[in-house]
């Protein structure tokens, strides 16, 4: 029996499980997909929020305060990136300029510092690359931006390290209510645990339902994006934000950790979780909106769209409680902005009622570091010439638009929970998010999966469980 | 250290690299990232190179391979899986290859690096974004080279000639090529494909068509479909529904020149290639661009002679033998979407070869070279199209009378 089984892997599945990895308790997570990331956690803008926006009295706003006060400590321990680059939300008139008074007053409740009211012009002398008809901008110096993916992948390394056990492609079909806890049947397997924590994401309601809570109803949002090229990343230094309106923070034009630039998203309303469709009208409205406050933003330089959806439920607070029909099921639902910046806080607050339910006792094993795969390119030629001597792999380049090398693919598979799917590897290692978006080296990395999973080359998915990538052998081909 | 460095083992820098080293430079290397020399002509398994260079009907690797052999034979430097990470003014490139990492000076250097296909995602394609939605040059290497099909029910969209030429390939492996979609009123491949490829095969060009929505959320199920007008406007009603497994994209190439950038290139807006001089010669003295990183060509012979005039030049300036003198723009005129190169060395012994592409389609068309009001050459074509490059050669007692800019057009029937 586990002590805790985890439904979803996403970051804040993977966040908890970390958490609780610290204790001596016995922990499984539950994901659907072929790997862990493939949810809300691997679309979204990548921004730890600052905190002002949430507004003061909810849990996002407690929440959101407390995970950007944990972020430095934690990617330092776990060495994924995160910059806090600071943000700006821009004011064009008057009442936009009031907005930003609100916000400020409200950030201040929440107890984010290091916030200001720049002039236009001061605004402009940070962030050159603004428009000329911005009267007012609210600086927010804590504001950053992190990498969603290699976040999650470094929570699940670090967890599993220290004794969580992942389940890929196990779907949760049933729950049922044991006197000393749950058993979960899923993918034909059957787990019991003395408790169940729902991180589900857009999913969050319908295990709610089959656990018995029937007050849940997530209304799926749709955000779409826009990538640019590295090699304008450098138009924009800081994450840079409408003034909000009643549909949320707007569209915002950010720096990546990785050096590109991300516009988006919209916010739109569907009806299928699973509807990540881009749309003409969706890109224009990105395009429009981005290019109001950032004039001079090269569109033509755009090497991706795509689309998220936010797990959003009415109310639009965060919902963290337990069950009605059993104390033991905690549900974690309506995970939206500011989920990503708040989810080392979320992770605490799900450890904290654990903690009233089970006794946990301190792990004294517990490891708290974890290094990421090295990125050859940005190795001081030191340390090059030191990983070349160990790995004869970090000589071949796989992936020419981002300089990956086979060493780095071949380490993304073999990590705790790694890279099974061609997505895997593009999300932990990069190669294929580059302006040839895998043109050269897709086939290539294949070949690496196949080789190193020890799997015919045609069984390798791009990302979800029917994906296959290759129609099978072609006839009278060399063995 | 080298006399000439040619970035590139494929059909441009195989060529730059012998003609450098029959030009007298004493020591050549290639530094190519793949594990063998050839470049995309390795999957290039289909017939129709040659036939200028050689007027023979040879295989993309038959043609790579006469080059081979003749880099073996004349003692040029080969290194293989080797990436080049830098390159600066001064012609110091740092590489990454079996040897770790290394920097080689050149006297002078060849940029041969090639082009790489248009996306998806630089085309704004909508809808979801699922497996099997290839560019045809990563299908056709999976398909040639690694013996894989990747699908069974295709749409191709784009008409350049990789797509063409994967219709082709995929009926013969047995798969339903349903339809190629083409955005523009003609072709944008060569007509000896459209005829070879499609016709050939009862293959649909549905011309002015466009997709419009990807469907399939894991593997792509389908494309919608729709007509187009001149303003790019959805011709109401139109839209219909294919179902596919496998969507093709041959959106056009774009030469490769992030490391051209490296070393401060400067790059023509039209061409997205270098601005190059008739020695083929880029903006920094001694750094040389020929093939698809200069501009995108059509036929590999035409690559070849490209890439002669690239390795000529390189070794006379790695020997100082690189003549020097007045230089006069070139510029696309009447008709023309760009001319090559954008300047012409006055005192270039060898003459030169103008480069240019059409616009539109033009029957009866004549080709001419002005210097303001004067013509100084004229060409008789009976049909250009936009898909196929036009060459029109100045001789060097013509090349020496020039002294202003020179204004390239085309003129003729427009047949669009």
């Amino acid at each position: 029996m586990y002590d805790v089984i985890i439904v979803g892997a996403g970051v804040i599945g993977t966040a908890v499980a970390r958490e609780l990895s610290k204790y001596q308790s016995k922990t499984a997570l539950l994901e659907k997909n072929p790997e862990v990331c493939q949810g809300t956690t691997k679309a979204n803008s990548a921004i730890v929020h600052g905190g002002y926006d949430a507004l003061h009295g909810t849990l996002k706003g407690r929440l959101n305060r407390r995970g950007v006060e944990l972020y430095p400590g934690l990617s330092k321990a776990l060495n994924f990136p995160y910059q806090q680059c600071g943000s700006m939300v821009l004011a064009f008139n008057d009442e936009d300029e009031k907005k930003l008074e609100a916000l400020m007053e409200n950030g201040r409740k929440n107890g984010v510092e290091g916030m200001e009211i720049l002039s236009g012009e001061d605004a402009r002398k940070k962030e050159p690359a603004l428009s000329k008809e911005i009267t007012k901008a609210l600086y927010a110096k804590n504001a950053g931006i992190t990498c969603p993916f290699n976040m999650t992948y470094a929570l699940l390394e670090n967890a599993m390290e220290n004794g969580v056990e992942l389940f890929v492609n196990t779907e949760v079909d049933d729950i049922e209510h044991l006197t000393d806890g749950v058993r979960v049947k899923a993918t034909k397997r059957v787990f019991e645990g003395k408790m169940l924590i729902n991180c589900a994401g857009v999913y969050s309601d319908k295990i709610a339902r089959m656990a018995g809570d029937e007050d849940y109803t997530i209304t799926p949002n749709r955000g779409e994006y826009r990538i640019l090229d590295r090699k304008v990343g450098d138009l924009v230094s800081h994450v840079i934000f409408q003034t909000p309106t009643p549909d949320g923070k707007g569209v915002l034009v950010a720096p990546t950790v990785h050096g590109n630039i991300i516009v988006g998203p919209t916010s739109e309303s569907v009806d299928n979780p699973e509807d990540t469709r881009t749309t003409k009208e969706g890109i224009r409205k990105v395009d429009r909106s981005a290019t109001k406050g950032v004039p001079g933003l090269p569109i033509k330089e755009s090497i991706r769209i795509f689309s998220g959806i936010r797990a959003s439920v009415e109310g639009s607070d965060f919902m963290i409680e337990p069950s009605k029909a059993n104390k033991k099921i905690f549900h974690l639902v309506g995970i939206d902005s500011p989920g990503l910046a708040s989810a080392p806080a979320i992770a605490e607050e799900v450890r904290k009622w654990v903690e009233e339910t089970i006794p946990l006792k301190k792990k004294e094993s517990f490891i708290e570091e974890r290094r990421a795969i090295p990125h050859f390119e940005e190795l001081t030629n030191k340390e090059k010439e030191e990983i070349l001597k160990k790995n004869p792999h970090y000589k071949k380049i796989i992936c020419r638009c981002e300089m990956i090398t086979e060493g780095e693919i071949i380490e993304a598979i073999h990590r705790p929970g790694g890279a099974t799917t061609l997505d895997g590897i593009k999300r932990r290692v990069r190669p294929g998010s580059g302006r040839c978006q895998g043109g050269f080296c897709g086939p290539r990395v294949l070949e690496i999966l196949a080789r190193e999973l020890k799997l015919p080359m045609e069984e390798i998915l791009k990302d979800g469980p029917h994906s296959k990538l290759l129609a099978g052998k072609l006839k009278g081909a060399l063995q | 250290m080298a006399d000439v460095i040619v970035i590139g083992g494929g059909p441009a820098g195989l060529g730059a690299a012998l003609e450098a080293k029959k030009t007298g430079a004493e020591s050549v290397v290639i530094l190519e990232r793949d594990r063998e020399l050839g470049g995309i002509l390795n999957q290039c398994i289909h017939n129709g190179f040659g036939l200028h260079e050689f007027q023979e009907e040879l295989t993309g690797p038959e043609y790579a391979q006469r080059f081979i052999n003749q880099v073996k034979d004349e003692e040029i430097d080969v290194y293989l899986n080797t990436m080049v990470l830098d390159l600066t003014e001064d012609r110091k490139v740092t590489v990454l290859g079996d040897e770790g990492v290394q920097v080689i000076q050149g006297k002078s250097v060849v940029l041969a690096m090639g082009c790489r296909e248009r996306t998806a995602g630089a085309i704004d394609l909508q809808g979801y974004r699922p497996a099997g939605v290839y560019n045809a040059g990563m299908a056709q290497r999976i398909l040639n080279m690694e013996g894989y099909q990747v699908g069974r029910e295709v749409v191709i969209y784009g008409s350049g000639d990789i797509g063409l030429i994967m219709a082709r390939r995929m009926t013969l492996e047995g798969a339903k090529v349903k339809a190629v979609v083409e955005v523009m009123p003609h072709s944008s491949g060569l007509y000896r494909n459209i005829a070879q490829c499609l016709e050939d095969y009862d293959i649909p060009l549905l011309l002015r068509h466009q997709i419009q929505k990807v469907y399939g959320k894991d593997r792509i199920e389908g494309v919608t479909i729709s007509q187009i007008d001149d303003q790019w406007r959805t011709v109401e009603g139109t839209e219909k529904i294919i179902s596919c497994d496998t969507l093709l994209l041959s959106v056009g190439l774009i030469p490769e020149n992030e490391l051209s950038e490296k070393g401060n290139v400067p790059l023509d807006s039209g061409t997205k290639g270098a601005i190059v001089n008739s020695t083929m010669e880029t903006g920094i003295p001694g750094i040389f661009s020929c093939g698809n990183v200069l501009h995108v060509h059509d036929i590999v012979d035409f690559v070849t002679k490209e890439s002669r005039i690239a390795g000529r030049n390189a070794a006379r300036f790695a020997r100082n033998e690189l003549p020097r003198g007045e230089e006069i723009p070139t510029r696309p005129g009447k008709g023309v979407t760009y001319t090559l190169p954008q300047k012409l060395m006055l005192e270039d012994p060898d003459g030169v070869t103008l480069f240019l592409r059409s616009d539109v389609i033009y029957k009866k068309a004549r080709v001419k070279v002005k210097e303001g009001d004067r013509l100084v050459k004229e060409k008789r074509e009976r049909l250009i199209v936009p898909s196929e490059m036009v060459q029109i050669t100045l001789d060097p007692e013509e090349l020496r009378e020039l002294n202003g800019e020179i204004i390239v057009e085309i003129v003729g029937e427009k047949n669009d």
